[in-house]
Order: structure tokens, then sequence, then C-alpha cells
């Protein structure tokens, strides 16, 4: 058993095996004699390289280390948010080859050679995205915790609509979709605003689409 | 700032604008101050903060609601790579006790979320109590870890039957102060017995969980004896008391950061277990930790909104006029804390029945102690009362406006007997009646393809409150001011709207003026709760900027400037580099001072003086006559809150309680298993909040009519909003359907029938 406080390293490293005396006592190996050689080894993925927010990235993680967690536990992107870390709520929607997706369902070792990117990607405090700007304007949001995923959504949604994917509220599954409130409140449903700001971002996504030239 | 586009505003100019206050910043619709953090994901919230030599802490819950625990083996979690320690009632440090009730006048009480001593014993009172912490190097280490957690329990059969423990409430008394949970108005049963039409209904709403989105969060480090805390509450200055008496160090030794919170709603004003077992996990570990809830461990370990069982019965005359009023509920709190919600307490104030009872009994339960939740027995409350009057002026035959216009209270409170310092109840239902377009309501049951279209009515009413806020403000030779001032900004607006308030009633610019928040280390602010967090910095922003505004034409006439000049330039002139005003004290006795002087003021006002906003809600729905599938199309709202300081976030505001109300109406519900009195739906796959397709345009009027008694005329937007929500959508759905559905949420079963 290591002692409290001991090493401050992030990865676990061979020196922190336990002793046989604390394995075999546990139950956690059966069969283990005295002398026996052992050693404990974690599981780590290999390298997987990607770009993130248009910088190459190379990262080797545990197999089990979710993209989300990689973002904000590791390389202190904290704008991604957790909601819920179970893809019921949306706030840690990124974008993945311009596609969205849920960086608590996407797993680093999923990553390789794609292009991830999250809002710190999408425009900063200096030169903030159009959609950004239009998501204050409208008051999009209101504590801003789920307001990074609303905006990755928002984009990749308007990709969808350009692509002519259809949605639930679609009049015929082959027709070019249009871009309603109604078929964005449907396509922007799996992002969650507890605040209740669905009004208002519904509004700011319009506006930036109107004024982007895009699919109103 | 910038000034934002008039589309979002729909707020009618001020008819009436006192002398003193407004100038031209109050009442603009300003983009919020933290927006762009916020649009850019550049905010840090509690589980944010980059802290060199971070752990990771995860709860390991218990699967019983009572009962002790017999074993518990943490060896093999000791072992795994990469773990710290182990924090289980063996080596977790010995704290004080929780208190055993709440005291408002000592309080470091007030944020106790239950009596459990969390990890300092061995017995479980509800489902999903920690029993354990592993603190790990990562993450991942710590999550793998708890699940190799060993325990082993003595079960006792928990009682969590709401429905089957009705007959072992007891009564709910009145406190001074607090909202009322009961009260009488001649003999309404008598009276209710002798009206020729009588309308007698029962209603049930289920628990609630607040689910902001960002869960629960702690990051806690120790320096010797001092202690630093990222906790995103509502309440920092009783964070700060209850931890500092918890862990019996004085409560300057206590630092709360809560600059940004991820949303609350009631939920995050308590103590919960987490944020204890954090501090005292980075006490035994001699390292930062941080424990993020998950959002499993949020429901088992934060008290929700308790479940109701009401009555209401209306008697009335065959013209309309109520005659008696009648509303009954049981509620229920945990064996371990909690309390009843005010849920009767809209049925004193929104109509003047000739007589009127209003009563409340609560049943103690094995779950986690219920808590405040956005308008807390108001919520649950008006949806019964407003769907009882509402099913009244069907069987009289009166349209539900009308009804409701014709009971209105003249200038006092039907069963307190205090004056309503204004009341514009009636204002708001008749300018959502118009802009609504009621008069075009189509009959009962009509159908448009294959959808039933009804249109339903409900009024809403909530009380405003005030608390202290201690305030610092600081103008400097540049003309910059700063308000200082540990209040709360979890998206409602605050840190704009004060700015704002500075602005005017110091007369300078909006862009002059920053507000700093969110630290302990600042003046004690107001929690935010009761809609009163705006009202109460309002007043003492107007304190601060008069007695500001003094020292600074004092300092004019002594260097030869006419009173009112520009601060930076008086400052300059006078060779001083900045000037401080303090508002309140937040030690010594000058606290003791402000404690009771607030406390005196808030009892002779309650005596005096019925405040509250109030509004009405109007709306659309659809129900598919085939599968009851209910959507509502189109919501107008009208509310008197006081002045508007800004209608962007108050509108935002404003609309937030109404979704929320959505919520409420159409899908929210905590279920419990009776026999093991275990959350059974804890998580937002199963827990339906609102979602976007679930929202429409939601048409927000207000009348932007100061309150004559309220700080700068504010009566509060946070709450008013989700009143009376449940109601009109039931009362839509009678209209398109016939049925009048008693039980929330209006699933489409209980349309359907």
């Amino acid at each position: 058993m290591r002692e409290a406080g001991k090493g401050a390293g992030a990865e676990p490293r061979e020196d922190d095996v336990p002793d046989l005396a604390t394995l075999s006592g546990a139950g956690l190996v059966s069969g283990l004699r005295k002398g026996d050689a052992v050693t404990v080894q974690s599981r780590t993925t290999p390298a997987v390289s990607f770009t993130l927010n248009g910088a190459p990235i190379e990262v080797a993680v545990e197999a089990g280390v979710s993209l989300l967690d990689l973002l904000r536990e590791r390389l202190d992107l904290t704008g991604t948010k957790k909601g819920c870390n179970q893809g019921a709520c949306g706030v840690c929607t990124v974008l993945v080859d311009g596609r969205r997706v849920l960086g608590c369902l996407t797993l680093v070792a999923q990553l390789d050679a794609r292009e991830v990117t999250t809002i710190e990607g999408v425009g900063t405090p200096e030169q903030p995205h159009d959609l950004q700007r239009a998501f204050i304007g409208a008051d999009g949001f209101q504590c801003g915790y789920c307001t990074s995923g609303q905006i990755c959504s928002a984009l990749g949604m308007l990709r969808e609509l350009a692509d002519g994917v259809p949605s639930a509220v679609a009049e015929h599954v082959a027709a070019q979709p249009g871009s309603s409130e109604l078929e964005m409140r449907e396509r922007m449903s799996g992002n969650l605003c507890r605040c209740g700001a669905y009004n208002g971002i519904v509004d700011a996504i319009a506006a930036y689409a109107d004024a982007a030239g895009g699919h109103r | 700032m910038t000034i934002a586009p008039e589309r979002t505003t729909t707020t009618a100019p001020p008819t009436e604008v006192p002398a003193g206050a407004p100038g031209p910043a109050i009442g603009r619709a300003v983009d919020r101050v933290d927006g762009l953090a916020k649009a850019t994901g550049t905010a840090r919230f509690s589980a944010e903060y980059p802290i060199p030599g971070l752990t990771h802490a995860v709860l390991v819950h218990a699967p019983i609601a009572r009962g002790r625990i017999t074993a518990l083996d943490t060896t093999v979690a000791e072992a795994h790579p990469g773990v710290v320690l182990v924090l289980t009632h063996h080596n977790a440090p010995r704290l004080t006790p929780p208190p055993a009730r709440m005291n408002p006048m000592d309080l470091s009480t007030m944020a106790a979320g239950s009596t459990i001593p969390f990890l300092n014993t061995d017995e479980v009172h509800v489902d999903g109590q920690p029993v354990a912490a592993v603190v790990a190097e990562t993450l991942e280490a710590a999550q793998y870890a708890a699940s190799l957690v060993r325990v082993e329990y003595l079960e006792v059969t928990p009682t969590g039957d709401f429905d089957a423990e009705l007959g072992n409430s007891t009564p709910v008394r009145s406190m001074p102060v607090m909202p009322p949970t009961g009260g009488k108005r001649g003999d309404a049963r008598a009276a209710y017995g002798r009206s020729p039409v009588q309308v007698d209904l029962a209603f049930s709403t289920p628990q609630h969980n607040h689910n902001a989105l960002e869960p629960h969060a702690t990051t806690a480090e120790w320096d010797g004896d001092r202690l630093t805390v990222y906790e995103g509450c509502q309440n920092i200055d009783w964070t700060q008391k209850y931890l500092a008496k918890r862990f019996g160090i004085s409560a300057g030794d206590v630092h709360v950061v809560a600059k940004f919170v991820g949303g609350a709603f009631g939920g995050k004003s308590k103590v919960w277990a987490a944020t204890l077992i954090a501090c005292m996990a980075a006490k035994v570990a001699q390292r930062p930790v941080r424990l993020a809830l998950t959002r499993e461990g949020v429901y088992r370990t934060v008290g929700g909104r308790t479940p109701t069982r009401q009555r209401v019965a209306i008697g009335a005359s065959a013209s309309g006029h109520m005659e008696a009023l009648i509303h009954e509920v049981t509620s229920r709190k945990g064996r371990v804390g909690g309390e009843a919600d005010q849920v009767v307490a809209c049925s004193l104030d929104l109509y003047d029945a000739a007589t009127i009872l209003a009563e409340q009994r609560i049943v103690e339960l094995d779950l986690m102690p219920n808590t405040a939740m956005r308008a807390p027995g108001e919520a649950q409350g008006s949806f019964a009362v407003e769907s009882a009057v509402d099913e009244l002026a069907v069987v009289l035959g009166l349209d539900p406006v009308d009804l409701r216009l014709r009971n209105q209270p003249g200038e006092r409170s039907p069963v307190h007997g205090t004056r309503y310092s204004h009341r514009r109840l009636a204002q708001t239902l008749e300018r959502g009646r118009d802009l609504f377009g009621w008069a075009d309501r189509p009959a009962p049951g009509t159908r448009d393809g294959k959808d039933l279209v009804g249109w339903g009515v409900a009024a809403a009413i909530h009380p405003s409150w005030e608390f202290i806020a201690n305030v610092q403000l600081t103008v400097d030779a540049t003309g910059g001011v700063t308000l200082a001032c540990a209040f709360h900004e979890m998206g409602m607006g605050t840190a704009t709207v004060v700015g704002q308030m500075v602005a005017d009633c110091l007369d300078v610019p909006l862009e002059r003026v920053t507000a700093v928040y969110g630290d302990s280390d600042l003046p004690m602010g107001p929690g935010a709760g009761g809609s009163g967090q705006t009202a109460s910095l309002a007043a003492s922003i107007e304190r601060a900027c008069r007695a500001m505004r003094k020292r600074l034409d004092s300092l004019s006439d002594r260097v030869g400037m006419p009173d009112g000049s520009d601060p930076g330039e008086v400052l300059s002139r006078a060779g001083e580099g900045s000037l401080t005003v303090e508002v309140g004290a937040d030690s010594g006795p000058r606290a003791t001072w402000g404690q009771v002087r607030f406390l005196s003021k808030m009892v002779l006002d309650s005596r005096r003086w019925m405040k509250a906003a109030t509004g009405a809600h109007f709306c659309e729905v659809r129900v598919d006559a085939d599968t009851g599938e209910l959507r509502v199309t189109r919501w107008t709202s009208v509310f008197d809150v006081g002045r508007v300081v800004n209608p962007k976030t108050t509108h935002s505001q404003l609309r937030g309680g109404i979704v929320m109300g959505l919520g409420l109406a159409m899908g929210e519900e905590t279920l419990i298993d009776t026999r093991s009195a275990r959350i059974m739906n804890p998580s937002l796959a199963e827990y339906h909040v609102p979602v976007h397709a679930d929202v429409p345009h939601l048409d927000i009027h207000t009348l932007d009519d100061p309150d004559p008694q309220m700080p700068l005329g504010i009566l509060g937007a946070g709450e008013v909003g989700i009143v009376g929500v449940g109601a009109a959508v039931a009362n839509a759905v009678r209209h398109a359907t016939g049925r009048r559905v008693t039980d929330l949420p209006l699933t489409l079963d209980r349309i359907v029938g």
C-alpha cells in the first residue's frame, strides 16, 4: 500500500506496484506464492496523433481515458464541460472532423489522425467567432455551463443542414431540409440548457446563419 | 459594454420614474458582462482551477437506505496504482457534529443539508450516502479504485413510501419571518358546505431534482489550518461559516471561491456531503483534492423538491364569487433533515375568497432530505390551486380570466391583513389576455387535423425578499468605479445589473463600473435565493452611492469644483488616489448590529407589507387525439417584477422559470422505489428536463412598474416565472381534451386516460 501523499506524478509507474502480500492477502490474485516474480502493468494505448484546434498533438494515455477527461484534466482545456458523462446532456459536444460528437463518449484512442475542434478553437475572447458574438447578443445562455456545447453543436448542426441530413421533423428524408425554428429546435435537442435559454440560443443561431448567408 | 439589439426587448417604457434613482443605465438591455467569458469557454467553474499537485476524489455510495456498515475492506482499492488514500469512517477526521436544526440567528446552521455526520459514522441514513472516498493521482484511477472498495451492511427496511405514510403525517406550524405554511380567514369548511357551486379536487406532484448542468464540484486545499474551497455555491457566507464550524476553525480561515456557478436553482444553497468529504480528504492527503460529483452522485447526495399530495376545494356563488377556498397539503422531509416547502402560500394571496383555510402536514421518510428548488412550494401549490380555479370556471361557465379578475383582493392581503405594497396581478391578466388574443379562444375540444387544440391561463405570485448585503464601493482617480461584494452570479445577470445600478446611483457612465464578486474575501453578500439578491444589493448600492456622492461633493467643495462633478476629476484635482465607502460589516459589533437591524426590519416589514412579484401565463397546447402526445405551441406571459434593471437578463430569467415549469408540467419526475427508498432514475436520460424541441418562443412582457416599498422598486424575477406554469398547461389540456389531469407530470398515459 502506498503512503498518503507519495508521488505527485500523473501516470502510475512500475515502482507503484503493490507488494505481493497485499495482492494475495486481498485475494486479488490467487495462487501466488512468496518469491513469485510479479509485475503489474497499467494498460496504455500506443501514442495517438491528431490535430487539436489546428495544432498537431500526440498523447499516450490509458485506454479508458475519454476525450472529455483528456481535455479537462490533462490539457487544461476546460471550456468543454462535463454534465452527465453518459451522453445524455450534450454539454461536452466538440467537433471531430467538423461533425459534432460527445467528448464523454469518445475515447482518446479513437482520435488517430482526426481533427478535433473545441470551443477554444472556435474563437477566443480576443477574436470571438461570429456565432459566439451572436450568443452574447441574443442572451443565448445564463450560467454559461452548456454554452460551449451549444455553440459547437450549432456549428455541426448547420453543416448537417447544408449536407441535407434529414431530421425527425423533415417532411421527407430525401428532401433538402429547411432551417425553420422547428428544424433547429429538433436538431439542437441533444443539448440541454437547464437555465432555459433555449429561445436565445435559437435566436443566436438564426442570426448567425442569416448573417453568414447560410441556410435560412 | 454594448447596447443590445432591440429585438429581444418587449418591455414597455417605464410609466413613472421616481426621483433620484434611475438614469441612463437602469432599464437598458445591455449584454452580460461575463458573456464573452462564457461564450468562449474561458469562464472557469469550480472544478476547473489548475492547482499544482491536484488529486481526484471519487465517492463510494451506500446501496441501502438504512442500516449499518458491518465490514469495510479498502485494501484492494488502496493497492490500485495511483491511489493516494481511501477515506472512510475509520480514518476520516472527526468533525464538529452538524447542527440539529436551522437557526436564523446563527448563519452557520443554515447550510446544513442534513444531520448525517458523513464519514464520522458507520450508520447509513439514506440511499447513496457516501461511505468512502478514493483519492488518486488521476480521475480514472480514483474511479476504478472506488469500484474496488468492499462494503457489507446490516440492512434495515427503510420507510420510503410517501403515500403509505400519509396517515402518519404531523402538522406544520408557520414560523415567524419564514414563508407561511398555513393561514385562516373565517370558517371555510362551513362556508364551503353552504356554497351553491363546489369544486373539490385532489392533486399530486412528484419529487423533482434541480439538475443544474454543472454537477456539484469542490476543489479543496489546506494551508496549515487555512482552507480554500472552490465551490460553485449560491451562498458563500453560509458555506464559509458552516465549514468553519464543522472543521473547528475560524470563519476567516475558510476562503470560498465561487466566481462562476453552472446553475443551482436552490440545489447549491446548502453544504452537501461531497463538499465536506473533499475538505476532509484534502486534510488527510495533505494534497489539494478535487471532488466532482457524477450526475448520479448529485441525485444521491443532494436533496430535491418535495413531492406533494394536495386537496383544493373552492365554494362559490353562482356569479363566481369565491365563498370558500380550502388548500390542504402534505409534503415530505427526510428523517435526517429537510423542511416543509410553503406549498399553500400562494393560496393566501391569489384570491379574495370570503373564507380561506390553508393547512400543511408533513411526513418523514428514509430519503435524502428535501431542499429548496426554484419557488419551493409555490411551484407545486400553484399547480393545484390554479387548476381548481380553472375547473371552477368550467363548472360556472365563466371565462377563466374573468373569474380570476372577479376575485382579486383589494388593498390588503385577505388572510394576514397586511397592505399590498402595490398589486398589479389584475393588470398582468388583462394585458396578457390582449397580447395573447384570448378573445379568439377556440371552442373546447377544437380539432385541427390530428390535434386537439386548447388554450389555458394561470396566475402567478411570489413573495419578495431582502437580505443583508455588505458592499464596498471604490472610486479611483482615473474615474474607475469598483463594487466589491461576495454575491453570486449563477446566470441571473447579477454581475451585469449591479453595474447598471451603480452607474445610475453614482451618476457615472456604465462603462466605468466593474463588479468583483463570488469570493468570501469580499464583503459578505446576500445569498442567491428567494429571488432577493438583486433587491438586496440595490439597497446597499443606493446607500453606498449616496455616501460616496456626499464625500465626493465635500472633496469638490474643497477644490472648488461644483457638486456632482465627475468623480475621477474630483479625485485627481484633490490629489487623492482613490476613495472607498463601505456599507455593513462582516464581523464585530457592527456585524451584530447589522444582523439585528436586518431582522427587525424584516419582522416589521412582514407585519406591515405584502410584497410580491405577480404574473399571468397564457398558452396554447396541441394534444395528439390518438396518442395523447402533448406539445406546447404558443406562450405569452406578463409579469410585474417591479422595476426591470436589465430587460435582457430579466426576460431570460423569467423564460428560464417558465422552461423549468414546462418540465414540471410535462416530464420531470424523480421516481422512488418505495421498497428500497432508492431513486430509480438518477440520470438525465431518465429524468426528462425540457429540451429545445419542447420550448416554443416564449413571449415575455413586464409592466416595469417600480414597487414603492422595495429597493429601487425591484421585486425579483428568479422564481415567479415557474409559478402557475403547471396549471396553465394542465388547463389548456383540459380545454383541448375535456380531461382534468390532476397528477404531474402530464404524460400521455394520463392525458389519454
